[in-house]
């Protein structure tokens, strides 16, 4: 990370890079998460800062990793975007329960307009229904601090805490003042050594255990509630009484341009809500409007208190994000068509990507394609048309068995589910153990697209390619070993580009066969061939250098771990 | 344009993913930020190296809210792909300022990866900004190898 400095010292940070340079100084001892647009940045630029950053294989696990180093006192940060949550709520919502005995943030970026995402879900109604505190940062400033206050929150009341990104704050720059120079590693700030202190009863959430716990969480918020009311991060900018706006994240920037003259209640911490603010601010101006993104659920909730204010028009502005021409429309009541805007040209899969030639072979063979999501995504689009659903991560196995239970035998046998390497490790290997558990009668066919990186999210490592996040070697996962270990005994490996006609043949074969077979169809992304090129040179011969080298000659004592001499 | 103005000025770089729409656009908040300018930058990464249609907004001024230009309040459209240009020109604001690759004298340029470099020396026109700052600036985003041609196509723009 070099970002741009100007004379006085400030820096011109990303959302992401606010975060990842904040989370530096606040002593984070440990990120986890899994990419997605438009979160993928944090852990990349904590890493690049020096800081200890990991991918796990799914947002479930990094929640868990997360909550384990919670558990042992540390300062953890964890990250996902929206859709992520979902897989990690089920930590979610009984972690909060337990609460944490360090620091423990984690990051949501939500995607309002689907810039790259599958739904424009809204993270605050995971706030509320996991009973989790959620700040929502305005600006890469605002990132910066308030992730500081996050940790402090979390650590007072012993509670994981939801810090809600969007697209818009995430990848928009804006200037930072840091409250430590740039290169400053883990400024002193009071981090606990981490350390085991048991407490069964506060972390092995069994009913008996849970009860209390339950109870002991609605205390911490009341508290915490209370908290917001009298010095939490939010602010009553005075201007005009005729309007009043009461709005969050990145719409506060949006409405300061649209109406400058009007009053604002800006929620920085806005789960649990301050409602006595909320209440006082909405009585001191004449015209009171919640101006938010997607769900009405500030002003949802404010009206269910009784408090007399406006929302947007629902039926337009709760579809996309919002900008400066759509606050002064909500704040002029203006429900007439928008206009739309012009038609760019959509991504289409780049010339020479293997996954091309993968779905030339299933459009030839007339598959019935349960897809997936990453890159090869795009082949639903013309003019390739070969894929027929998608919808979350891994749902390409469950889909593509469940065809093939009812469908009659002929359209059964057309149907082929297809992943990516990092989506089948994060959400399709359930999948492969129940093809595998309750195999349909004509059996199933299920093909691995390998082309060894997260492409989609700008080509970030997983189990599969053999590197951590930051490019170090570890272990690699075998997609082969893996089937076969499930069961499945048809396990080909080929290369969809040199071998198309090949993959045409033995995919036909498949087919015709009423059993289960994978195909891993393995050729490098072509924006991520030429590094992973160098890092098989390397590797080989790291390899080759180990092997010549003549076993330790001193004693079994000695520690060094290599065979003992003489 | 001189000292700090008080409305934003409102900068929109256009074409597709791999044309160096985002590279072009951090180029120059980078430039005006280093002057002491208030700068946001806002576009949408994702699917930008697919070949679709990328937008990168910035706005500097002394004081900049919504980092995402106002619909029509572009004041400098730079498009960096011929067929992108009648798709974004909605932006620019009545009197703004188009600039498309038809600006840079074809067959000049070191390279044609150096387009955004060019457009940037053309854009650079119309700012006071300092020429070493501009300079420093394509130093710093790209490789070494890669500056002769850029020092190149920079001239191009902003002196031909």
């Amino acid at each position: 990370m070099h970002p741009s400095q100007d004379p006085s010292g400030r820096l011109l940070l990303s959302g992401n890079e606010a975060v990842a340079l904040s989370a530096l100084h606040c002593g984070v001892a440990l990120g986890t998460g899994y990419p997605g647009t438009p979160s993928t940045e944090i852990l990349e630029g904590f890493s690049a800062l020096g800081g200890k950053a990991q991918w796990a294989p799914n947002e479930k696990v990094a929640a868990e990793v997360a909550l384990g180093a919670a558990f042992a006192r540390a300062r953890v940060l964890c990250t996902m975007k929206h859709v992520g949550l979902n897989v990690a709520a089920d930590v979610l919502f009984t972690m909060t329960y337990s609460g944490v005995d360090g620091g423990y943030v984690l990051v949501v970026a939500d995607d309002p307009g689907m810039a790259s995402s599958q739904n424009e879900q809204d993270s605050r109604r995971y706030a509320e229904a996991a009973a989790a505190p959620m700040f929502e940062p305005a600006d890469s400033q605002e990132a910066y601090d308030l992730l500081h206050t996050a940790f402090e929150v979390s650590e007072r009341w012993q509670i994981p805490v939801l810090f809600r990104l969007t697209t818009r704050v995430s990848h928009s720059k804006s200037p930072v003042t840091p409250r430590f120079p740039l290169d400053a590693l883990f400024p002193a700030t009071g981090a606990p050594q981490p350390e085991f202190v048991r407490n069964i009863a506060g972390r092995v959430m069994v009913p008996g255990h849970a009860k209390p716990a339950h109870k002991r969480l609605r205390a911490k918020l009341a508290d915490l509630q209370e908290w917001n009311e009298a010095e939490g991060p939010n602010r009553v900018e005075r201007r005009s009484a005729a309007l009043g706006v009461i709005t969050s994240g990145i719409s506060y920037h949006h409405v300061r341009e649209a109406a400058p003259d009007a009053s604002i209640l800006k929620l920085g911490l806005s789960h649990p809500l301050p409602m006595k603010t909320l209440r006082d601010f909405a009585s001191s101006v004449e015209r009171c409007v919640v101006i938010e993104e997607n769900d009405p659920w500030l002003a949802t909730t404010c009206r269910a208190a009784g408090l007399a204010v406006e929302a947007k028009d629902d039926t337009i502005f709760r579809f996309g994000e919002l900008n400066v021409d759509r606050v002064r429309r909500i704040l002029a009541h203006d429900s007439s068509p928008e206009p739309e805007p012009p038609r760019g040209r959509p991504p289409e899969l780049c010339a020479g990507c293997p996954h091309r030639s993968s779905f030339e072979v299933m459009k030839e063979l007339d598959c019935i394609v349960s897809g997936d999501i990453g890159c090869y995504t795009l082949a639903a689009l013309p003019p390739i048309a070969a894929m027929d659903m998608m919808i979350d991560m891994g749902a390409a196995v469950g889909m593509g068995l469940g065809l093939r239970h009812v469908l009659p035998r002929a359209q059964a046998k057309r149907v082929v589910s297809v992943i990516g390497d990092s989506t089948f490790l994060h959400g399709g290997l359930p999948g492969l153990v129940e093809m595998a558990y309750n195999p349909p009668e004509t059996g199933h066919v299920l093909v691995i697209l390998d082309n060894g990186t997260t492409a989609m999210t700008g080509q970030q490592e997983h189990p599969g390619t053999g590197r951590q996040l930051d490019g170090e070697a570890t272990y690699q996962v075998s997609y082969e070993g893996m089937a076969r270990a499930a069961g499945v005994t048809n396990v080909v490996t080929l290369n969809p580009i040199r071998e198309k006609a090949r993959f045409k043949e033995l995919l036909a074969e498949a087919l015709r066969k009423d059993e289960l077979t994978v195909f891993i169809a393995r050729s490098p992304c072509i924006l991520a061939a030429g590094r992973i090129a160098a890092w098989e040179k390397e590797r080989k011969a790291r390899e080759a250098a180990d092997a010549a080298t003549p076993p330790c000659a001193c004693d079994p004592d000695c520690g060094c771990g290599g065979p003992a001499g003489d | 344009m001189s000292a700090t103005p008080i409305s934003p000025i409102n900068v929109r770089f256009a074409g597709l993913g791999g044309t160096g729409v985002i590279r072009a656009s951090d180029i120059f908040a980078d430039v005006a930020f280093r002057q002491g300018h208030t700068v946001k930058k806002a576009e949408v990464h994702g699917m930008s190296q697919r070949g679709g249609s990328v937008q990168s907004d910035v706005r500097f001024g002394a004081e900049v809210h919504s980092p995402m230009i106002p619909d029509g309040a572009c004041d400098f459209l730079v498009v960096l792909e011929p067929t992108q240009v009648e798709v974004v020109r909605g932006g620019l604001r009545p009197g703004g300022v188009l600039l498309a690759p038809a600006d840079i004298p074809a067959g000049k340029l070191p390279t044609s990866k150096a387009l955004n470099v060019a457009l940037l020396g053309r854009l650079s026109r119309h700012f006071d900004f300092p020429e070493q700052a501009w300079r420093a600036s394509l130093r710093m985003h790209f490789n070494e190898k890669l500056h002769a041609a850029n020092n190149q196509a920079f001239d191009l723009g902003r002196n031909s």
